[in-house]
């Protein structure tokens, strides 16, 4: 009974076939590369985000000579674009950087005498702003400080931050067009495998579709087969992509982390190594890949069951 | 009712020969086939080999298209068949093939089973009419066996089984007692005109003249693709 039973669900013999023994192990390795490329995509993002967080906005404003006046009795210049700065819509929190300040952001490149006053060349004001709107736009803010002091730079964030947004939608954009060429070629796996399992069992196909069996009979029996087989490689290749994402993952927190982590507990370090998307992959893998196995098993049965009258 | 409106059927004959692949005219299986079985009749299909009964029997099982000519199966014109309706009118044909076409990893249970699965009946009447009707074929200590432990002659007789376990329209039989002694011959004629007396179309394909004269039912003979008699 035990034989009637295990031929039973198994109507046409796929067990049997020898063709689809390796079909998980290439989609193992396909789920292995797509998690790969998700967690590229989802890591430039949150590195574009973090550090947009801080260039977006920022206006940065180096005025040289800044103790001389701009006319005869007149402001001094860092004083004179400060208070237009100030002025200006659209720019906030418009400050001169402290000589300590300045003196620390330049110590690594000039050493000591950056700030015990000892530099031969005199050190430009530096004046920081946020900008809170599109405007005012840096080309006119540029002439507008130069009418005031002469030699005056303005540096906006806002054009870092495009190209480095435009940098991010290209990877995000390349980790897309990986994700469906991986999928592509997992279903073309799956299509080869089905194809010889077809070719080895015409005989048999060609029997039960005498005898009256739809089309949907035969496409179902592959289809149940591949979509098993290509969901444990999706499962398997998720799984063992896990590890090696939590490690990338804690190699990159430094980049992203603005404080260093303070978590001591073991089990909420590896919870919070990867973004929740992550450690979701491997029911997602699995759900993707089952559904590219039935899809592409279908597709491929009921186009070669056309040949059959 | 069965109704071929001159039906002709030819085959595409090709050859190879140094890696080419020729055409050449077309073979004429079948020419102007003309003729009528009404609900419920038996009929002989005799004729001497390459005569044509196994491609006219191929039309009758929808394994293949006339080239011309019409065709009505079971009250349905089979050229308006699409592909469902082609294989649920498959359903209610059974056929005895002359080379049995038993699946060969399925044990005799299940070959015999497959035409119920695939008409979606409960497991419970499966179980029930195939061990039934493997004990009447004299097979019921062969059901977990499978084709390649059994002799030709318990081959053929899962092969009947497989055919009539749906208790089909129309049963067709191409040579169904070649491989049977006198004794399993008359067993299994008893069991095809007992369908038939309950209502199945019978036609069977056969060169066994003493079958014919014992079991008296009107002749179809095909001589050369043409019909040379039918009544």
């Amino acid at each position: 009974m035990a034989k009637r039973a295990a031929s039973r669900a198994d109507r046409i013999g796929l067990r049997a076939a020898m063709a689809d023994r390796l079909l998980p192990f290439m989609v193992a390795a396909m789920s292995f590369l797509a998690a790969l490329a998700l967690a590229g995509s989802i890591a430039a993002s949150a590195l574009a985000t973090h550090w947009l967080s801080g260039a977006q906005g920022l206006i940065t404003i180096e005025v040289p000579n800044p103790g001389q006046p701009v006319a005869a009795n007149g402001p001094r210049r860092a004083d004179a674009v400060l208070t237009l700065l100030q002025a200006t819509p659209g720019l906030a929190d418009a400050h001169v950087l402290s000589r300590q300040s300045l003196a620390t952001l330049l110590k690594p490149w000039l050493g000591a005498a950056a700030s015990d006053g000892t530099l031969p060349i005199a050190l430009p004001a530096v004046i920081v702003a946020h900008s809170r709107t599109a405007t005012p736009d840096p080309a006119t803010l540029d002439a507008k400080l130069a009418g005031i002091a002469p030699g005056t730079l303005v540096e906006s964030g806002a054009s870092w931050a495009a190209r480095l947004e435009a940098l991010t939608d290209s990877l995000r954009a390349s980790a897309a067009a990986v994700l469906v060429i991986v999928a592509l070629v997992a279903a073309s796996v799956v299509a080869v495998a089905v194809r010889a399992g077809l070719a080895q069992r015409r005989e048999a196909i060609e029997i039960i579709h005498g005898l009256g069996a739809l089309d949907s009979d035969i496409a179902n029996q592959f289809a149940r087969r591949a979509m098993r087989l290509a969901a444990t490689g999706g499962l398997i290749g998720a799984l063992v992509a896990l590890p090696v994402l939590v490690w990338l993952g804690r190699l990159s927190a430094s980049f992203v982390a603005s404080a260093p982590s303070i978590n001591t507990n073991p089990a909420s370090a590896l919870a919070s190594a990867l973004p929740p998307l992550l450690w979701a992959s491997p029911v997602l893998f699995t759900v993707a890949t089952a559904l590219i196995g039935w899809v592409a098993a279908q597709a491929t049965v009921r186009g070669w069951l056309k040949q059959l009258t | 009712m069965i109704r071929f409106s001159h039906v002709g059927l030819n085959y595409r004959r090709t050859a190879q020969a140094g890696g080419i692949v020729s055409r050449h005219a077309d073979a004429t299986a079948l020419d102007d086939i003309d003729f009528d079985i009404p609900e419920g009749g038996f009929r002989w299909l005799t004729g001497p080999s390459g005569a044509g009964k196994t491609s006219l029997l191929k039309l009758m099982y929808l394994a293949i298209h006339p080239t011309n000519g019409r065709i009505d199966l079971l009250g349905t014109d089979t050229a308006k068949l699409d592909r469902r309706g082609t294989a649920l009118l498959r359903r209610r044909i059974g056929v005895v093939y002359q080379d049995f076409r038993l699946l060969r990893h399925l044990t005799a249970y299940d070959n015999v089973a497959l035409p119920m699965r695939l008409a979606r009946r409960k497991e419970a009447h499966v179980r029930a009419d195939v061990t039934e009707l493997l004990r009447w074929v004299g097979l019921a200590g062969r059901l977990d066996h499978r084709p390649d432990e059994l002799s030709g002659g318990e081959q053929q007789r899962v092969a009947i089984a497989r055919a009539v376990i749906t208790r089909p329209s129309l049963l067709l039989a191409d040579e169904p007692t070649g491989n049977l002694d006198d004794d399993q011959a008359e067993r299994l004629m008893h069991l095809i005109t007992s369908l038939n007396r309950l209502g199945t179309t019978v036609i069977v394909a056969t060169h066994n003249l003493g079958l014919v004269a014992r079991h008296p039912a009107p002749v179809m003979e095909l001589e050369a693709g043409r019909m040379v008699r039918h009544g």
